[in-house]
């Protein structure tokens, strides 16, 4: 094999040798395990827990007076009981924690607690959770609305006043389960030193840490999460694995030994959040040159019973409500909404998978109207490099390739002559369609938030290199990823790297591992932590080579100057060590500026996007309507490939992802009850689903990017379900509005 | 293929005696806790996913649904024992890495061990048959592509006898 995959972590999982939390034993070590309560709203009135605590085996049974801290943990609002105190408002709310010495005899007790609640009328419509007189889910919010976004741009009036067709349609998405393979795991103990120390399955440890602490009333400074290999996350492992970890740490807190829980897939499944279920209602103009005018839209995502995200997953939603293209006129709100369902929040995609879903329809619908293929009409309405958002943010100082991956899809997969064989619900064979989708995507957290990540870089006394940067391996190789960065920074060979598994006590605060932010942040803060290693390392040894320290030049091991005289990289780090300096630094890279008029939304959201397009072709069933995908390609513009397999493997895996949403992904739930509790009930992609996949990466460097390099996790994830609809459309004649599209007949 | 005395279990080329006790447990849990091999995972536990998958007498079995009593004077390989020896990777394990085949690694223990018993018996396969040997095994990462690569990039290796 040519380009042989790399990856730090590959030799230990593939031999069974890497520790993901519930592989770790403690001595002493104590089990428990929530006890959940059979209601979906409801006023509770007592949780009785003696029978279970008289149990054999068990040490403690905890609920919410128990807690020494605040009971309400939440990124935005502080509003989820961690453990139930005035109300029941979902059928994933934790009542109560049972600690036993076995894990069998803390589920055997967990029976055995009993939760006495005043049913409340359950609301799990969104539009009727906004009603006049509602039942208010959270009292003291006043409203069971969570958030509204507004965007207003130009005059909608005038849009649609100038347009020659306009169509309007309704969508439909539900609620997906990430099904990460490892269900939420947490090991806590309090260490000789008065730490909390916490492992866990989770993707954003110093959220956790603060989960953590404000939970036990500890300043952070008292807690340290531990970097655990996690199995999944998807956007998954944020406050239900943190929720996991703080109801873990008191129960060490509360009996002096360690603990651990393991979650149980039904247990996973049943208290998890989920990926937001959208209604979205679409009115599009176009005048009579096949140039969108106008686009009014108004979004209403189901948030269940706590806010969690969903401010930030519907700003996402807003900012790209109307793809990838050039619209004068919008109007546009996105509503999250509380209900008694379970809650929803973050998961790949975060607020684009459902938008996308509806907008790459309803330009096809369009095109169709105004008498254009799809491809001569998404052609002329694509942004392309100085275009205006409808955000109003003008896209420049990196390449806006929406056209390139456009056209490369178009030309890899055969698109045009393909779209002329569709069936189009003709013929006696099994349909044919092919379709496409195409997005943008700002890249990380944009104007959700504060966004700045670190890392440091410590080269040791023999030349060996410690790396640690706020950064968590979700699985898609980060680590890797930031070690081949800081080889190629370095001069040196990757085997000289450790990538020390962060602790949140020793990096700082650096944000969640989301938002497919690991390789743009955390590579930029590698690259700036490099960047000062060098100059430290090259001040150490320019006199004696004769030059500047900025003329050095780092490769092969060696520090050279530019006439050639050079010195090894081994040595240069001892001759700084003997002048009594450290070849170490912080590196630290804040996210380019950003803005945002929330009152009208409009600003520079994001500073720099992503540009993406997908299409599949596929068969369908004449009589069973069974759909079976044939072939899959993706492009998209990743700035630069830092390590090539695990890029494929985000293209590949977040396709899949994709294929699973559009075909038959869906939560189960009835009443508010999920009836999708396991794999059994749920299903997700497997092998013999998917077609062989076809991955075109274009690279062109981002200027704003130290390393140059940009996302893919979420770009790969987002558009394979309209691309299946789109293409479903071209085989059958139907329009399928609703996901998932396999599960109607 | 049976060991001699039937109270016994061999494990990765070990041969251990099981005590009555213990022919109750789960083989899964005692795995994983009595003997402390963790490459095994519970990911459902009703035998779905294929994360719990370990051979015996080189076929995949779910050990999550399996009795310690019902696997008694088999061989069991789980993914501890795959490799050589000497700790040297097996040439499955091998083109699992080379071919960018492993992201979270939760699964691929599993799949590890059920794309090898699935060559074992066909040394030769297309890449629609190897689609299918794995069909059995959840992987949310990496939509498999690349675990087919790895599949039939290996094959060769057991087309030389073992």
């Amino acid at each position: 094999m040519k380009n042989k995959a790399w990856r730090n972590d590959a030799a230990a999982k593939v031999t069974g040798r890497t520790r993901f939390t519930d592989d770790f034993k403690m001595p002493g070590l104590l089990h428990a395990v929530p006890v959940y309560a059979d209601f979906v709203h409801a006023r509770l009135i007592a949780i009785d827990t003696a029978a279970a605590a008289k149990s054999r085996g068990v040490v403690r049974v905890i609920a919410s007076p128990d807690v020494p801290g605040s009971n309400r943990g939440g990124q935005i609002l502080k509003d989820l009981p961690v453990l139930a105190d005035d109300k029941i408002r979902s059928h994933g709310d934790v009542a109560a924690v049972v600690v036993a010495e076995t894990r069998a005899q803390a589920i055997a007790a967990a029976r055995r607690v009993h939760v006495r609640a005043e049913p409340l009328p359950e609301i799990l419509d969104p539009e009727e959770a906004l009603a006049p007189g509602a039942a208010l889910i959270h009292e003291e919010h006043g409203t069971n609305l969570i958030h509204r976004h507004v965007i207003r741009r130009g005059d909608t009036t005038r849009g649609f006043a100038e347009s020659a067709f306009v169509v309007e349609q309704e969508f439909r998405t539900p609620f997906v389960e990430h099904a990460y393979l490892e269900p939420e795991a947490s090991l806590c103990r309090v260490r000789d030193d008065g730490v909390v120390e916490v492992r866990g399955s989770m993707q954003h440890p110093y959220s956790t840490r603060r989960f953590v602490a404000e939970f036990l009333g500890l300043p952070l400074a008292r807690v340290e999460i531990i970097g655990t290999p996690m199995g999944g996350g998807f956007g998954g492992k944020d406050d239900t694995a943190a929720l996991v970890c703080a109801r873990t740490a008191l129960a060490a807190l509360l009996t002096g030994r360690p603990v651990k829980m393991t979650y149980a897939r039904e247990w996973s499944m049943r208290e998890s959040y989920k990926r937001h279920p959208y209604r979205l209602r679409y009115r599009l103009g176009v005048g009579a040159d096949g140039r969108i005018r106008a686009v009014q839209c108004r979004i209403v995502a189901d948030g269940g019973a706590y806010c969690s995200t969903s401010p930030w997953v519907t700003w996402r939603s807003t900012v790209q409500c109307c793809g990838p293209y050039v619209v004068p006129h919008v109007d546009g709100e996105v509503l999250s909404v509380y209900t008694n369902h379970v809650f929803t929040g973050a998961m790949r995609g975060f607020g684009s998978p459902q938008v996308n879903f509806a907008v790459e329809q309803l330009v096809e619908m369009a095109a169709e109207a105004a008498g254009l293929s799809g491809v001569e009409f998404r052609r002329r309405n694509m942004v392309r490099q100085g275009s205006a958002t409808v955000t109003g943010q003008v896209l420049e100082g990196h390449a806006v390739s929406m056209s390139d991956v456009f056209e490369r899809v178009l030309a890899e997969s055969g698109y045009e002559a393909k779209l002329r064989r569709c069936s189009r619900g003709r013929g006696e064979d099994d349909y044919y369609g092919i379709g496409l989708a195409m997005s943008y995507r700002g890249v990380s957290l944009g104007a959700e938030g504060a966004d700045f990540c670190a890392a440091v870089v410590s080269v040791q006394f023999d030349g060996s290199v410690l790396l640690e940067a706020g950064i968590h391996e979700n699985g898609q190789g980060a680590e890797s990823a930031m070690i081949l960065l800081l080889a190629e920074e370095l001069g040196v060979d990757r085997a000289r790297i450790v990538y020390r598994r962060p602790s949140t006590s020793a990096v700082p605060d650096s944000g969640t591992t989301v938002a497919s932010r690991a390789t743009i942040m955390g590579g930029g803060a590698v690259s700036r932590a490099a960047a000062a290693v060098r100059l430290q390392m090259a001040g150490a040894v320019a006199a004696d080579l004769g030059c500047r320290p900025e003329e050095v030049r780092f490769a092969g091991g060696r520090l050279t100057a530019p006439g050639g005289r050079d010195v090894g990289f081994d040595e240069a780090a001892q001759r700084l060590y003997r002048d009594q300096k450290y070849p170490y630094a912080l590196g630290v890279f804040p996210a380019p500026r950003v803005d945002w008029d929330e009152s009208c939304g409009q600003g520079r959201a994001y500073f720099t996007w992503v540009y993406g397009c997908q299409a599949v072709d596929l068969s369908v069933g004449r009589r069973s309507g069974r759909i079976r995908l044939l072939n899959a390609w993706a492009a998209h513009d990743v700035g630069r490939a830092v390590n090539r397999a695990m890029l494929l493997g985000q293209f590949y895996g977040g396709m899949a992802m994709g294929a699973g949403y559009g075909l038959f992904e869906e939560v189960a739930m009835t009443g508010g009850r999920l009836r999708s509790l396991n794999y059994d009930t749920y299903r997700i992609p497997r092998s013999i689903d998917l077609p062989d996949m076809t991955a075109i990466v274009l690279e062109n460097r981002d200027p704003l990017s130290p390393s140059g390099a940009k996302s893919i996790g979420e770009p790969a994830n987002e558009i394979m379900a309209p691309a299946i609809a789109n293409a479903y459309f071209h085989a059958t004649g139907r329009r399928r509005c609703q996901l998932p599209i396999g599960g109607e007949k | 293929m049976k060991t001699a005395d039937p109270s016994t279990l061999v494990v990765n080329g070990r041969s251990l005696r099981i005590p009555a006790g213990d022919r109750r447990k789960n083989l899964l849990a005692y795995l994983r806790e009595d003997l402390d091999l963790t490459g095994a995972k519970s990911g459902c536990g009703i035998g779905v996913c294929g994360t719990c998958t370990v051979l015996a007498d080189n076929r995949p079995l779910r050990a999550c649904r399996t009795l310690v009593a019902g696997v008694l004077g088999r061989r069991l390989t789980t993914i501890e024992g795959l490799a050589g020896p000497d700790g040297g990777l097996h040439p499955l394990q091998q083109a699992f890495i080379d071919c960018g085949a492993i992201q979270c690694g939760f699964c691929t223990p599993g799949m590890v061990l059920t794309a090898h018993a699935f060559l074992l018996k066909h040394p030769e396969p297309t890449r629609d048959e190897a689609r299918r040997a794995i069909s059995a095994n959840l992987c949310r990462c990496t939509g498999y592509q690349q675990i087919i690569d790895a599949i039939m990039a290996a094959a060769p290796c057991y087309r030389k006898k073992e």
